[in-house]
C-alpha cells in the first residue's frame, strides 16, 4: 500500500489468513488461490519423491502394501506379531501412566509451591527430583528401571512385567515435566483470586480445588496436551525392554521379513492416536472460550 | 470466636477493636500502631493518600495479612491470638476489593454460592435461593448465568459485594470498591453501599470518594504513614479538621476538585 489513498478492495480480499486453517480468509478468489497453491505444493512433493533415483526401492521397503498388511495383522507362526495388536499395549501404558502422572506431578508442583517452613526438606527433594528427571534421557530411565529393579530380586517388586517397569519409568520421568507445567499454571492464577477465596472463609484446600486449579488447568491445557502426545510416542521406548508394543512388533517384523513397511504401519497407528487427541484439546479450548464469551449457558 | 455467633450484639456494642496494630512488609513499616474502635451498625470511612495503609488495615482485619504486633478483637474475641480458626473469623467479616476479584471461570450464581456451599455447608438449593434473593434485591436478577467478563465493572463490583453478603457477615470491609470503575458506574455501587448502611450493616470503608464519605459515614478516619491522624464525625473532619496534616490533605483534595 505504498502511495496515498485508501487501499483497494482487492487488498483485503486476498489477505488470505483467516482465524482457521481451512476457512482461509474471505472471498472466492482467496479460496481458489489457496486450492491451487495446495495442489502445486503437494504435486511438487510427490513428484520429488517419485523422481528420486532410489524411489522404487524406498517405496518397496517402506510402503509395500503387502508388507504393511502382513505386519498389521501379524503371524506368530512366522515369528512376528501384529503391530496393530501391539499398539493396544502402548495405549494401555499411556492411559495408566497419564492418570498417575496427573496426580503425582500435581503433588510435586504443590510441594514446590508451598511456603510452610515444615515442608522445606520436601521442597528441596522435589526440586532435586524435577531437576534430575528432566535432565536424564527417558531411555536411560526406562533401562535403569527395566533392568535394575528385576535384578534386585525383591519379592513382588522385582517380579513385574517389562511393560510395568516401562510404565513406571515413564511416570517417573513425565511427572517431572508435567509438574513444571502445573507450576506455570498455578503461577498464572493471580494471587488476588486466592485472597478473594480465602476472604470468604474457604479453606486452603477448597481454594485450591475450586478456584485456583480449575483456572490453572484451563491455562495449561495446550502444553499439557503437548506432553501427553510426547508420552504416547515415548511408550515406544518400552520396547527396548522386550515388551511387545507397536514399535517393537514393527522391529521384529522388519528383522524377520527384511522390510521396513512395518515401521510405516507403526507410525500411522501412532498418528491415529495423537491427532485425535490434538483435535480434542483444540475443541476443549474453543468450547471454553466460547462458553465464557457467550455468557448465558450452563 | 468460640462464644457463638457474634451477630446478636446490640447497637452501641463494640464490633471491631484494634489496639496498637503494626504491620511491616519486610523492613518497610506500613501500619505504625493503629488504634480503632468500630461499634455495631456504625459506618466508618478511612481516607488518606495511596500508601497511607488503608488497604493493609482492612486486609489485616480480614486476617489476609499476618500482623507484626498489636491486637484485633471482634465482639470481644481476640482473633489474632494463636489457635484462632481464621476461616471461621473470615465468615463473619466480608471484604470487597478494588479489583472485584470475581472467579472468572464461574457464573455469577456459582461465584456467590461457592463459599456458602463449600465453607459454610449450606445445601446448594438453599444457597442458590438465597443468592437469587440477593441478586434480585440489588437489580442483578437477570445476570445469574452470566460469566463475570460479560458484565460491566459496576455490575461485577455489585456481584462481588453480593458474594461477600451471601456469607451473612456481621461486618463488611470495603477496600476502595469504586476506584477501578468508570465514573458513570460509580453511582450504582455507592447506592448499594448506602442501602447496606441503611440496613444497619457495620462497615469499614476505605475510599477516595470524599463526598460519599461525608454522606454515609458516622466517623471518618484520616490515615497518614500508617497512623490514624484524626478520627472525627464527617461534619467536623471535613469542615474543621484539627490536625495540620489533615488540613493539608483536604486542601489537596479540594484543589483536585474531589470535594
Amino acid at each position: 500500500m505504498a502511495g496515498s489513498g485508501p487501499p483497494s478492495a482487492n487488498t483485503f480480499l486476498a489477505s488470505g489468513r483467516g482465524p482457521r486453517l481451512l476457512s482461509g480468509g474471505g472471498g472466492r478468489r482467496a479460496a481458489a488461490v489457496s486450492t491451487v497453491s495446495t495442489v502445486v505444493v503437494l504435486a511438487a512433493l510427490v513428484a520429488g519423491f517419485l523422481l528420486a533415483p532410489g524411489s522404487a526401492e524406498v517405496r518397496h521397503t517402506f510402503f509395500s502394501p503387502h508388507n504393511m498388511w502382513q505386519s498389521f495383522v501379524g503371524n506368530p507362526s512366522k515369528g512376528y506379531y501384529s503391530v496393530g495388536e501391539a499398539l493396544w499395549l502402548n495405549v494401555r501404558m499411556f492411559l495408566v501412566a497419564e492418570v498417575f502422572i496427573l496426580i503425582f506431578a500435581l503433588v510435586l508442583a504443590l510441594i514446590r509451591q508451598s511456603t510452610s517452613p515444615v515442608l522445606f526438606p520436601f521442597r528441596v527433594l522435589a526440586l532435586v527430583y524435577v531437576d534430575f528427571f528432566r535432565g536424564v534421557p527417558v531411555l536411560l530411565v526406562v533401562l535403569a528401571i527395566g533392568f535394575g529393579v528385576p535384578a534386585l530380586r525383591l519379592p513382588f517388586v522385582s517380579a513385574q512385567s517389562t511393560a510395568v517397569y516401562g510404565t513406571v519409568a515413564l511416570i517417573i520421568t513425565y511427572s517431572a515435566y508435567v509438574s513444571e507445567v502445573y507450576r506455570a499454571g498455578l503461577n498464572s492464577v493471580h494471587r488476588s483470586q486466592t485472597a478473594a477465596a480465602r476472604s470468604l472463609g474457604l479453606s486452603q484446600f477448597a481454594t485450591l480445588r475450586f478456584v485456583v486449579l480449575p483456572q490453572a488447568v484451563r491455562n495449561i491445557l495446550p502444553p499439557l496436551l503437548n506432553d501427553f502426545i510426547s508420552l504416547q510416542k515415548d511408550t515406544a521406548l518400552v520396547g527396548v525392554l522386550g515388551a511387545i508394543e507397536a514399535n517393537e512388533a514393527a522391529q521384529i517384523y522388519s528383522s524377520t521379513v527384511f522390510n521396513y513397511s512395518s515401521y510405516t504401519v507403526a507410525a500411522l497407528l501412532f498418528l491415529l492416536l495423537t491427532i485425535p487427541l490434538a483435535r480434542f484439546t483444540d475443541r476443549l479450548i474453543d468450547r471454553d472460550r466460547q462458553r465464557r464469551l457467550a455468557g448465558a449457558a450452563t | 470466636m468460640s462464644a457463638g455467633q457474634p451477630g446478636e450484639a446490640g447497637a452501641g456494642s463494640i464490633a471491631i477493636q484494634v489496639e496498637g496494630l503494626r504491620k511491616s512488609f519486610g523492613a518497610v513499616p506500613v501500619l505504625n500502631g493503629i488504634d480503632l474502635t468500630v461499634a455495631s451498625h456504625e459506618v466508618v470511612c478511612l481516607i488518606g493518600a495511596s500508601g497511607s495503609g488503608k488497604s493493609t488495615l482492612l486486609r489485616c482485619l480480614n486476617l489476609l495479612e499476618p500482623i507484626s504486633a498489636g491486637r484485633i478483637s471482634l465482639w470481644g474475641h481476640d482473633v489474632t491470638a494463636p489457635g484462632v480458626d481464621e476461616n471461621l473469623v473470615r465468615r463473619s467479616i466480608g471484604i470487597v476489593f478494588q479489583s472485584y476479584n470475581l472467579f472468572p471461570h464461574m457464573t455469577v450464581l456459582r461465584n456467590i454460592t461457592l463459599a456458602p456451599v463449600r465453607a459454610a455447608g449450606v445445601p446448594r438449593a438453599q444457597a442458590e435461593e438465597e443468592a437469587r434473593a440477593l441478586l434480585d434485591r440489588f437489580g442483578l436478577a437477570s445476570r445469574e448465568n452470566e460469566y463475570p467478563d460479560r458484565l460491566s465493572g459496576g455490575q461485577q463490583q455489585r456481584v462481588a459485594i453480593v458474594r461477600a453478603l451471601a456469607m451473612k457477615p456481621q461486618v463488611m470491609l470495603l477496600d476502595e470498591v469504586t476506584s477501578a470503575l468508570d465514573p458513570e458506574l460509580v453511582a450504582e455501587v455507592l447506592d448499594l453501599i448506602r442501602e447496606l448502611a441503611a440496613g444497619g450493616m457495620t462497615m469499614l470503608i476505605a475510599t477516595h470518594e470524599m463526598g460519599f464519605a461525608r454522606d454515609i459515614a458516622n466517623r471518618v478516619c484520616f490515615l497518614e504513614e500508617g497512623l490514624i491522624i484524626e478520627d472525627a464525625p464527617p461534619a467536623e473532619l471535613f469542615t474543621a479538621p484539627r490536625d495540620e496534616r489533615t488540613q493539608r490533605f483536604l486542601r489537596r483534595i479540594i484543589a483536585a476538585g474531589r470535594l
